[in-house]
């Protein structure tokens, strides 16, 4: 029992991972109706950054500070020099384009960083908070980071005009202009802020996997998982969906398949989910016009 | 005085094909003005044209400056409110946020609460269903909800397609009846699509008939309905 | 396009000729060049099967896949399994490796019948990723020989011919290459390539035109994994090795690389886009090892922006200009 427990627990910490990074996913879908391939080696690249200030001595939370900002800057110039122009082109040319934007991150940190394995600290003390020993405290930190962040974006979106702007450009953005919403510039803001949310996911996760620029393939794929269980149009079911995709791998990996197999959960999750219900356990279904 | 609006000239494509060929007109302040024409005359083209929604060439001046090259949304921002055609609601978001969205290039956020409570008490159903999904209106409180989002702008001008289009008609006259109370009251400008002529030169001062993409006659509404052109065309008798 | 017909006859018959002349050239080629380079023309040939496998599904069909990778891994275990553990000659293994890659093709079709544009790509990009993995697990390891992979032996030259092994294999995989490519020209000009084009076009207007989408889709799909599976075990057989992390995601990404560097829907696009996925990285990776993959993106990128048909465009369009101007002296 007190392993299980211990499974749950460490299945909800990397879920708490998943979770941010479908977050990061189910905005740039909210704001644009895509899926950003690019978003885990994005967030990585980031996390190299915040690796950089580290190394040259910042302290933690202002590393992580700027990290975010930085981010989000790099969101609102890729749409701007990259997306924006390729307009309302075929599904195929965008996810050429994302593809292309995968490997460029990719690379340029193999290239800068080189492709040696980095450890990334954690802000939070190394003995395990409250005397528990099933859960490390930086998983535990993780999972508040992930809470705060979505609070936090819940708030934005829910209750200032930017944020209503933004949903509303999103899901109708004729109408959008019409009320003198700069639709371009929510857009640009919305990747952004999936830059910003991709970034702190990567800082989380790289304590636990250790830094290096293939560290989010795995992680983007569970994602992704998470995005489409929770449904890719809803917020909240990412982050439910997250939690429930690390528990289940966890569970999965340590009672059924063991965990060489973990990719090939997320790939039948994936399938699976597109194939019965796409819209998701949390999402809507819509329904195609002819 | 300069006009409020004056489209000199107007042309408009949709990709290749062109729909308006050389549309001019005026209106004046506070005016109530219609574009009458049968389907596909560019009528809707000319309201999307006024706001450049489609690729325009020729003069639109709004009280004498410019606006023929703006953006959609800066044109917005001058104080043009265009309740479009499909009425453009947002579906998934409340009454409420709707009409904040309205008068979201105002940005004068101590005046929308007060703007809103005036809408209520333009259209009292609205109030009613204010944490409602819009999509979950009737057709005629969603065209109640795009008059007073329009509105929440308080506009200059607004820009009306079809308001008649598929409600009920005791609803049409009570929403008619509104139009004429806002423009006394609040001095905005209407220019109006209507497939209803009968309505619509009720209502109007003046009439602009359309004919493929040019404007054939032009006139004063109570002279129009005399028209016998007019009359036979568009009112049946 | 709008030639008449006895132009367009004279055409064909000018195009297949020009083919022999290409065949021809190609297969006196490894006379003049090392080992090496005999090698790598080998490789660009298995990849040009795989391309013109995969623009057939996404070039023509419009279905995008970033998984083709997983096709080529399993043709080229295929062949590596039966070499190494059953002595199955060389050549055998290509029918076996092209009908285990259209059924598993033809099966992930299915379901992927369902899904359209963008989770396609999602869940073919998770069959890329998750592929390696399956390949190294325990309970397959006695056929997979687990993260070592598998050894083979280059095939020699049959009937004592005066080749050695590197020549052989090329005319070998030029052989079968040029056959491949007959077949899918074939299939690409008619009824069936007609079809498909206006499935990835028009969706609904072929539906109601009778067109079956579902089962042109799924069978699109398994031809298309039939094509890289073929592909993979020549891929193999060249490279005389399989493991799992030959196949990671980023192959696949080479072959998408192929397809929009070389010519979406073009069937030549296959050969330059084999030809760049050969070639490029081995010229960018003096530079640094992470250079070639920098290339790969920017391509990608200003491909789309610069020019959407690729290098066949370009060759076309330049081939076009040349024809026209003797045309204008008359």
């Amino acid at each position: 029992m007190d392993a299980f427990i211990a499974q749950v627990l460490s299945g909800l910490v990397t879920g708490g991972i998943y979770a941010s990074v479908a977050l990061a996913l189910v905005m740039i879908y909210q704001a644009t109706h895509l899926v950003n391939f690019a978003q885990g080696e994005l967030a990585m690249f980031c996390t190299y950054l915040a690796w950089t200030m580290l190394d040259a001595g910042f302290p933690y939370w202002a590393a992580f500070a700027a990290t975010i900002a930085l981010a989000f800057v790099c969101g609102v110039v890729i749409e701007r020099v990259v997306i924006r122009p390729i307009g309302e082109s075929s599904v195929l040319a965008v996810v050429v384009v994302f593809i292309g934007l995968l490997v460029i991150f990719n690379s340029l940190a193999g290239w800068i960083f080189t492709y040696t394995v980095k450890p990334f600290p954690s802000p939070f003390p190394a003995e395990p908070l409250f005397g528990n020993h099933y859960v490390s405290s930086h998983g535990i930190g993780a999972i508040g980071v992930t809470l705060v962040v979505l609070a936090l974006l819940y708030a934005f979106f829910r209750f200032t005009s930017l944020g209503l702007a933004m949903r509303a450009a999103a899901q109708n953005p004729v109408s959008a202009r019409l009320v003198g919403i700069r639709v371009g510039w929510t857009r640009a803001l919305g990747w952004g802020l999936a830059a910003a949310v991709g970034s702190i996911a990567g800082m989380m996760v790289a304590p636990t996997v250790y830094l290096d620029p293939n560290m989010m393939a795995g992680i983007l794929l569970y994602a992704f998982a998470a995005a489409l269980v929770g449904g890719i149009d809803n917020p909240w079911g990412a982050v439910a969906g997250g939690f429930l995709v690390g528990v289940l791998e966890n569970l999965l990996g340590a009672y059924v398949i063991g965990t060489e197999l973990k990719l090939t959960v997320a790939l039948v999750l994936i399938v699976g989910v597109l194939v019965i219900r796409p819209s998701g356990l949390f999402g809507r279904v819509t329904v195609k016009r002819v | 005085m300069s006009a409020l609006l004056e489209a000199g000239q107007l042309e408009a494509w949709y990709g290749a094909t062109q729909v308006l060929h050389g549309v001019s007109f005026s209106m004046a302040p506070g005016s109530i003005a219609t574009l009458l024409g049968a389907n596909g005359a560019g009528k809707t083209t000319t309201l999307r044209a006024l706001c450049g929604m489609v690729r325009t060439r020729g003069a639109v001046r709004l009280d004498g400056q410019s606006i023929a090259a703006m953006a959609t949304e800066d044109i917005v921002r001058l104080g043009v409110a265009h309740v479009p055609d499909g009425r453009g609601t947002f579906l998934d978001l409340t009454t409420e946020e709707n009409l904040r969205l309205g008068g979201y290039a105002r940005g004068n956020r101590r005046e929308l609460a007060g703007d809103i409570e005036r809408m209520y008490g333009y259209f009292p159903r609205l109030k009613e269903r204010r944490a409602q999904q819009a999509g979950t209106l009737s057709g005629g409180e969603q065209q109640m909800l795009a008059i007073a989002r329009a509105l929440m702008l308080r506009p200059r001008l607004l820009l009306l397609d079809e308001p008649s289009f598929g409600l009920a008609p005791l609803l049409v006259a009570a929403i008619f009846d509104i139009l004429r109370t806002i423009n006394a009251r609040e001095k905005v400008g209407i220019l109006l699509v209507e497939q209803n002529a009968a309505l619509a030169l009720e209502l109007a001062d003046q009439v602009f008939l359309l004919e493929t993409g040019r404007i054939v006659i032009a006139g004063a509404a109570a002279t129009m309905r005399d028209n016998d052109a007019v009359r036979r065309s568009y009112l049946g008798y | 396009m709008a030639a008449l017909p006895t132009d367009s006859a004279t055409a064909r018959r000018n195009q297949w000729l020009g083919l022999a002349l290409v065949v021809l050239l190609a297969a006196v080629l490894p006379f003049f060049l090392s080992n090496y380079r005999v090698f790598q023309l080998t490789l660009v040939l298995a990849y040009a099967i795989v391309l013109l496998g995969l623009n057939m599904l996404t070039g023509y069909n419009g279905q995008i896949s970033l998984g083709h990778g997983a096709f080529y891994a399993i043709g080229a275990y295929t062949a590596a399994i039966l070499m190494d553990k059953f002595g199955v000659p060389y050549w055998l293994t290509l029918p076996a490796a092209a009908a285990v890659c259209l059924v598993a093709g033809f099966l992930f079709g299915l379901p992927a019948l369902r899904l359209e544009g963008l989770y396609l790509a999602l869940a073919t990009f998770a069959l890329g990723v998750a592929l390696p993995q399956l390949l190294k697990y325990k309970h397959f390891e006695h056929w997979t020989g687990g993260v070592q992979g598998i050894v083979i032996i280059k095939p020699d030259a049959p009937f004592g011919l005066p080749v050695n092994a590197d020549q052989w294999l090329y005319l070998f995989t030029l052989g079968v290459a040029a056959l491949m490519f007959i077949l899918g020209v074939n299939l690409l000009r008619g009824r069936i390539g007609r079809a498909l084009v206006a499935i990835r076009d028009q969706p609904i207007a072929a539906e109601a035109m009778g067109v079956d989408i579902s089962l042109y889709k799924a069978l699109t799909f398994g031809v298309s994994a039939m094509y890289t599976g073929v592909g993979g075990a020549l891929g193999a057989i060249a490279v005389q090795f399989v493991a799992p992390d030959s196949f990671t995601i980023f192959l696949s990404i080479a072959f998408l690389v192929g397809i929009v560097v070389g010519g979406l829907a073009s069937v030549s696009g296959a050969i330059y886009g084999a030809l760049f996925i050969q070639f490029v990285p081995n010229i960018a990776d003096q530079i640094s090892k992470a250079a070639p993959w920098a290339i790969y993106g920017v391509f990608l990128i200003a491909c789309m922006f610069l020019m959407p048909g690729g290098i066949a465009q370009v060759v076309g369009g330049a081939w076009q200009r040349l024809r026209r101007k003797p045309g204008k002296s008359v």
